[in-house]
């Protein structure tokens, strides 16, 4: 119940702080989904792009420091 | 406010001190005043604090009293969240206007008609903007009709709206007692038993209610020219005028007082009847930074050696136009350092006493009474019966000279119909009330108890780490809200738990800087205002209102706690 009020309450802190709280509930349904969406959409890129990113920036960095000679055909791989 | 080893200076000469960097000039002290006491500011800093407070000078400016302003920095991610807030608002705004536009959504605020669609458009400046599509959203937390006394508690009628704030319904049923926090009442004469109602009943009986005539006609009542007198001997002056309506004695008055070819130096923050009045005499007019002497030296300076813009004759007179009160930032005019700089530069200084007249003062004689100066030394005296008096009007107070030229050259005295006398009989009992000529102790006892009162909630409150504006003596409380959402959140959230509270936000203020505004009044007990701090306290809890980031020094806070109410009885 303590966390479902804990939400409940922070759920009534975005509202106040969006300013969504003195809009009508069509308005509120249209700014909740839009976000959602474009919350949705951010976690999904970083999850599928983010890895590959890492692992080839630190293969970059590592090159540049360790100096091992490797092929750019590995790299590409 | 204390004083403690650190704050008391070695040999009582001026302590000013320098907080968090700002330098003596940003707290508005006039610098030539204060030449050679530069130097002592030095090892008197404490980086914590923004408060600015200056002890009593030995030559300079007289303050017999510490004046302690607080005006703490809007914090940053309130800021940036109440920019958003308004984008998002302005987003929906578009939306809805282009819904209305295209007739998908019907329209209920005025627009233009079919016939003017191409004429010059009277509805898309952003006011209207504005009122359409945020004002209308929270509307019902203004305009709240009462049915009753707005005494310490009041009254109100509960009104629903089905269409989100565009019509109102009312239920029939009364919210009875509701605490109230937002009537201008602060010595509690709002009331309908005791001296002043049955003074008034009286009265009624024998002259009526309406007076069909200006003062300059046949409405000249011997209870105006009564009023009149009684109202300089309260202030200390020559003679007074009053008039009916207070918005209209600063509108009408400053442009007899002032005309072509003079100047007004009137403060940032001055209330709307001030610079209608100002606009309306047809004066130069510059405006100097709120409270801020170094500013309007400068400007006085710059003034008296360059003249009149095109001509640089002199000018004809130089008036300074200020307030006692700022009733939107609860602040206190630096009088004793305004009028020595207006006998240097031989100014006139009006000031509109409006909220301070009865509310400040050991003896309730307003902001010249707070600071012990001599009336004499203000040329032009105004202030208003609405406020402290419990009635309506404003009067015009200063030497004999200049009422009489107000009564033929005013146009609130040649035009408009005058007091009516159940109103004059009110002031006239409050006043004599105030003034202990009564033969009780009442007047003194309320004006003693509002400076306690405002003294002890603007305390608790800055404890619980709200932002408070304003000096520490004012019975006028802002509180910073920010965000618009937290405006209607915060007044909704404190009638659903019956206090009734007054929230601010643009255009009476800065469009960031919204505000819920609490009167002080000697109405309320200890036990009233107890329970409202709680409340706020719950309230501000609940709609995250706490921003503050001062911390107060425990023995300051525990001083105001013990003692500040141990000579009342409960």
């Amino acid at each position: 119940m303590n966390l479902r009020e804990y939400l409940a309450w922070l759920y009534y802190q975005y509202l106040l702080i969006t300013g969504i709280y003195v809009l009508e509930p069509w308005e509120k349904s249209i700014f909740n989904s839009i976000l959602f969406s474009v919350i949705t959409m951010v976690i999904y890129t970083s999850y599928v792009f983010v890895p590959i990113h890492v692992r080839l920036a630190l293969e970059f960095f590592s090159g540049i420091f360790g100096g091992q000679p490797e092929s750019t055909m590995a790299l590409v791989n | 406010m204390t004083e403690s080893p650190s704050t008391k200076p070695a040999n009582g000469d001026v302590c000013q001190r320098v907080k968090n960097g700002l330098k003596p000039e940003r707290n508005g002290l006039a610098k030539s005043l204060y030449r050679c006491h530069e130097k002592k500011s030095k090892h008197h800093g404490q980086p914590e604090e923004e408060e600015e407070v200056n002890a009593t000078s030995h030559h300079g400016v007289p303050y017999c009293r510490p004046f302690v302003e607080s005006y703490e920095q809007t914090p940053m991610l309130p800021a940036v969240f109440t920019y958003m807030s308004y984008g998002i608002l302005t987003i929906f705004g578009y939306l809805r206007d282009f819904l209305r536009y295209w007739k998908i959504e019907r329209c209920n605020i005025a627009g233009e008609k079919e016939e003017q669609r191409d004429f010059v458009p009277l509805y898309q400046d952003f006011e209207n903007f504005y009122t359409r599509n945020i004002y209308i959203r929270i509307r019902d937390n203004w305009n709240r009709p009462l049915c009753g006394v707005p005494g310490a508690t009041m009254d109100l009628l509960e009104r629903t709206s089905p269409d989100y704030n565009w019509t109102f319904v009312q239920s029939g049923r009364v919210l009875q007692d509701v605490i109230n926090l937002g009537s201008y009442n602060y010595l509690g004469f709002a009331e309908n038993k005791g001296l002043c109602a049955d003074a008034a009943a009286e009265i009624t009986k024998k002259y009526g209610v309406g007076v069909a005539s200006t003062r300059q006609e046949l409405g000249n009542l011997d209870r105006h020219e009564e009023l009149e007198k009684l109202v300089a001997r309260f202030l200390g002056v020559e003679s007074a005028m009053s008039f009916g309506m207070g918005f209209a004695t600063n509108s009408m008055n400053i442009p007899a007082l002032s005309g072509k070819g003079c100047l007004l130096l009137s403060d940032e923050l001055n209330h709307a009847s001030l610079v209608l009045g100002a606009r309306l005499s047809g004066s130069t007019i510059r405006v100097f930074k709120h409270n801020n002497m170094q500013s309007l030296e400068k400007l006085l300076r710059e003034a008296i050696v360059h003249g009149q813009p095109r001509t640089r004759r002199p000018w004809k007179k130089i008036l300074i136009v200020v307030e006692g009160i700022y009733s939107m930032e609860g602040s206190i005019v630096r009088l004793p350092e305004m009028i020595a700089l207006k006998k240097r530069y031989k100014a006139y200084l009006y000031l509109d006493e409006a909220h301070s007249i009865g509310a400040l003062g050991p003896r309730g004689r307003g902001v010249v009474d707070y600071f012990g100066l001599d009336p004499c030394d203000v040329d032009v005296m105004m202030g208003t019966f609405t406020k402290s008096f419990g009635a309506a009007g404003g009067y015009i107070a200063g030497k004999r000279e200049l009422i009489e030229y107000l009564r033929s050259h005013s146009h609130s005295a040649v035009y408009a119909s005058s007091m009516s006398p159940p109103v004059v009989e009110q002031i006239i009992t409050s006043m004599k009330c105030i003034m202990g000529e009564d033969g009780t102790t009442i007047g003194c006892d309320r004006v003693h108890q509002l400076a306690k009162n405002a003294v002890y909630f603007r305390r608790k409150l800055q404890k619980m780490g709200f932002i408070i504006y304003g000096n520490e003596d004012s019975p006028v409380v802002p509180m910073m809200l920010y965000m618009p959402a937290k405006i209607a959140a915060f007044s909704r959230e404190m009638l659903k738990r019956n206090i009734g509270v007054v929230g601010v936000g643009f255009p009476a203020t800065p469009i960031i800087e919204s505000r819920a505004r609490f009167c002080i009044s000697a109405a309320h007990t200890k036990d009233v205002l107890d329970r409202a701090l709680s409340v706020i306290s719950e309230v501000g809890d609940l709609v995250n209102l706490k921003y503050s980031r001062q911390k107060i020094q425990p023995s300051v806070a525990r001083f105001f706690d013990d003692n500040v109410f141990e000579d009342i009885d409960d």
